[in-house]
């Protein structure tokens, strides 16, 4: 098993985030983080999911997604070529002793103070998941009070656009 | 001038485009706008159902006769959540058919309204594509498309979902000329590079096998196999979905493989090494343990639907494409090969496979207590109806003995579930084909158990003069379960007796609905009451046909096993080793 991520381009229609969350769930397969938004193009959204399954089973589910009539392609992007960011807010315990100590973490991992009370300051922070892990790992001492955070998104690196490259051949033939 | 009409009136008339000649269904709130310019249609013909279900099956029916896409029509709410079995039925055997249902109207849904039920989420895993509906004017694109989707690349069911507004509401009626799915394509030609290597493959292969699946009978693929069957002489074996698609009494032909199968389709499938399956998809009856299935074989796997292949089985040569349009390219390929003098020779190969078929054919016992035998009286039907009969059949073991005992020469002449395994089945699956067919003789082969889900069709027959004829395999009980019950509970028959043979009384059900009842008990009263049977055709026929409850389908693989443990008969597995193993 390994994790697996798939960019989604779906036509913007009703029901079509349920057609796919439904979809991984009936052929049995788990959605790690799944992120949704509009595109470049109007009435094209697309979607980011995550899986964590062995490439027998990814096969099996790009192939069984591709035949839902509003997708329209699919395309896995792999860590080493792709970027991918997540978006996380976290409520982190802080007072006037401990405040200075945050702020010094919020500006070691590049991440931005958005609110701040007498007890607690919110941070909001974007990037890898590994890099948000770090982050809460040094953020844990403090005592974290509570966590929000997005699907991960991505994007290929380079000049071509998802619309540019070709999808996986069906029968593994060309 | 720009016409308006109702978005009930636009349906019909996309039906009209659509070329509909028949819908099976029943009216109720949210459809009923639909059911007054439906009367006045001048092609499209409602058969009113008594059930929901039966509407279903009877499109399922209707569509595996014909080669046409089957209608049915329904209600919001429960209306349309009994079509929900048939629809799962077809989804599973890639049935053509369009479902209609009546929706609430579009202020009330999520309301929890009268007769509300999200149809379009409970179907979305069971079709191959459905729709909500909520505007007049989009109503022809959706019928246009549905059908579109349902009819082309591999079939399967499509729900159209209406509001009871937009079927109310007034629009512009355009019938669409294109059809705009972006994201469907499906791949129909094969690649050829793959064709080649699949060709060499073929020649080079010293025990191949076509492995033919219900694909070649929705892309209506038998002639092109019996051409490359007979180009190449090798063996056949026909899948219970895919019976008809090579003639029985080819002699190429090793019967149907699977859980009851023939030992000769099961072995040729075990020992061969090289699978060419057209229009399969390794379902678990037919490779039963899939780590012992076929172990020493390449496969070669010709499917329009790319998600089956490597699914259940890894495939050598991949193939996605119209199952016909592969064959048809097949035979040039192999012919080229040959003619280049590249051709295995099969005689060891046809020597194991006729010692097989020879030793093991099928069989049963006659009970030794005077009643009657199932299998008997199917084997009887089939030679009295004939190949061109059409025969449905409901689930469990009078289904395996019509696939095991009838000779089907022809496609589209043996209509059953496969996939889902749906009792109650059969009446409303023949009666569908009799509309679809009314010049064929339809018989339902139908087991006490199923006949009692789905009976209530024989009115709709009678009503409508749709002269299907029943085979009621009478056992007084739920005769594969009672089986699995002897070989595997300690004979402890839990919930199995339905006491058929006396309540109800078949016969006077029959007469009750204007069919003609016969009862037989005995062997030397079959033949007299089928051949009856086949001259009447003013009414439907019901032959109640009491038989012997012990009686049980053989061969088997027992449920979790691998095919080599195939039984022939009880206790009684075959000896492989004799030939080339």
């Amino acid at each position: 098993m390994a994790r697996h991520t798939l960019s989604i381009l779906v036509q913007d229609q009703p029901g079509v985030l349920a057609r796919i969350s439904a979809l991984f769930s009936r052929r049995g397969y788990n959605i790690e983080s799944l992120a949704v938004g509009t595109t470049e193009t109007e009435g094209v959204s697309r979607m980011t999911v995550v899986v964590n399954v062995d490439l027998h089973a990814l096969e099996q589910v790009t192939k069984q997604l591709n035949k839902l009539i509003n997708v329209l392609k699919i395309v896995e992007l792999d860590d080493d070529t792709a970027i991918a960011r997540e978006l996380m807010l976290i409520k982190v315990k802080a007072d006037d002793h401990t405040r200075s100590k945050v702020l010094e973490l919020v500006e070691l991992f590049r991440a931005k103070v958005v609110d701040v009370s007498g007890d607690a300051v919110t941070i909001e922070a974007t990037g890898s998941r590994d890099k948000l892990e770090a982050f809460l790992n040094v953020l844990a001492p403090h005592g974290i009070k509570e966590i929000v955070q997005s699907g991960v998104v991505a994007l290929a690196r380079g000049g071509r656009s998802i619309a540019e490259r070709s999808s996986k051949n069906p029968d593994r033939s060309q | 001038m720009s016409q308006h009409i109702t978005g009930a009136e636009s349906l019909v008339k996309s039906l009209e485009h659509a070329d509909v000649e028949v819908v099976f269904g029943i009216p109720g709130g949210a459809i009923l706008p639909v059911y007054d310019p439906l009367m006045d249609s001048p092609t499209v013909r409602h058969i009113l159902v008594r059930h929901e279900q039966g509407a279903g099956h009877a499109a399922e029916g209707y569509a595996a006769a014909s080669n046409r896409v089957g209608v049915c029509m329904a209600t919001s709410g429960p209306g349309a959540t009994n079509l929900v079995t048939p629809i799962a039925d077809a989804h599973m055997d890639s049935v053509p058919m369009v479902a209609i249902t009546g929706q609430v109207p579009s202020a009330a849904i999520g309301s929890d309204a009268f007769q509300e039920a999200d149809i379009r989420g409970i179907t979305m895993p069971i079709t191959k594509h459905n729709y909500l509906v909520t505007r007049a004017e989009d109503i022809p694109r959706a019928i246009k498309e549905a059908f579109h989707l349902a009819s082309t690349g591999r079939p399967g069911p499509v729900l159209v979902d209406i509001t009871k507004d937009a079927l109310q509401a007034s629009a512009e009626f355009v019938w669409p000329t294109n059809i705009d799915l972006p994201g469907y394509k499906p791949t129909t030609k094969p690649h050829g590079r793959q064709i080649k290597e699949a060709a060499r493959m073929i020649v080079d292969a010293h025990r191949p096998v076509f492995y033919v699946g219900g694909g070649v009978i929705r892309s209506q693929a038998h002639r092109e196999l019996r051409q490359l069957a007979e180009l190449t002489g090798i063996p056949v074996v026909t899948t219970l979905m895919a019976r008809g698609a090579f003639p029985d009494s080819h002699k190429q032909h090793m019967g149907m493989p699977g859980m009851h199968g023939t030992v000769g389709a099961v072995g040729a499938l075990q020992k061969s090494d090289l699978l060419i399956v057209l229009g399969a998809r390794f379902d678990d009856r037919v490779t039963g343990k899939l780590e012992s299935f076929s172990p020493k074989s390449k496969v070669i796997h010709i499917d329009i639907d790319p998600a089956e292949i490597g699914k259940n089985r890894y495939a050598d040569i991949p193939i996605v494409s119209d199952v016909r349009e592969a064959i048809a390219q097949l035979i040039p390929a192999v012919t080229a090969e040959f003619d280049a003098g590249n051709r295995a020779d099969l005689t060891a190969w046809w020597i194991t496979l006729n010692h097989w078929r020879e030793t093991y054919p099928l069989g049963y016992d006659t009970p030794s207590d005077g009643t009657l035998s199932p299998q008997y009286v199917i084997e009887r039907l089939g030679k009295i109806a004939g190949p061109e009969a059409i025969y449905t059949a409901g689930v469990g073991q009078h289904q395996m003995w019509a696939a095991q005992f009838i000779g089907y020469e022809n496609p589209n002449t043996w209509l059953n579930s496969g996939g889902l395994g749906t009792m109650g089945y059969s009446i409303p699956a023949a009666m569908g084909a009799k509309v679809g067919a009314p010049d064929k003789t339809v018989w339902a082969i139908d087991g006490d158990g199923c006949f009692q889900m789905t009976n209530q069709e024989l009115a709709t027959c009678t009503i409508n003069d749709i002269p299907i004829k029943v085979a009621l395999i009478n056992n007084a009980s739920l005769g594969m379960v009672r089986q699995w019950q002897n070989l595997f509970y300690n004979e402890r028959y839990s919930n199995t007796d339905l006491q058929s043979h006396s309540i109800p009384d078949f016969v006077k059900l029959a007469d009750a609905y204007g069919c003609h009842g016969i009862r037989v008990t005995k062997a030397e009263e079959v033949d007299k009451a089928i051949e009856k049977s086949m001259e009447t055709n003013d009414a439907p026929v019901v032959i109640d046909f009491q038989v012997h409850r012990d009686a049980m389908v053989w061969p088997m693989v027992a449920a979790g096993t691998g095919n080599d443990e195939i039984q022939f008969a009880r206790d009684l597995a075959p000896q492989w080793e004799r030939g080339d193993d």
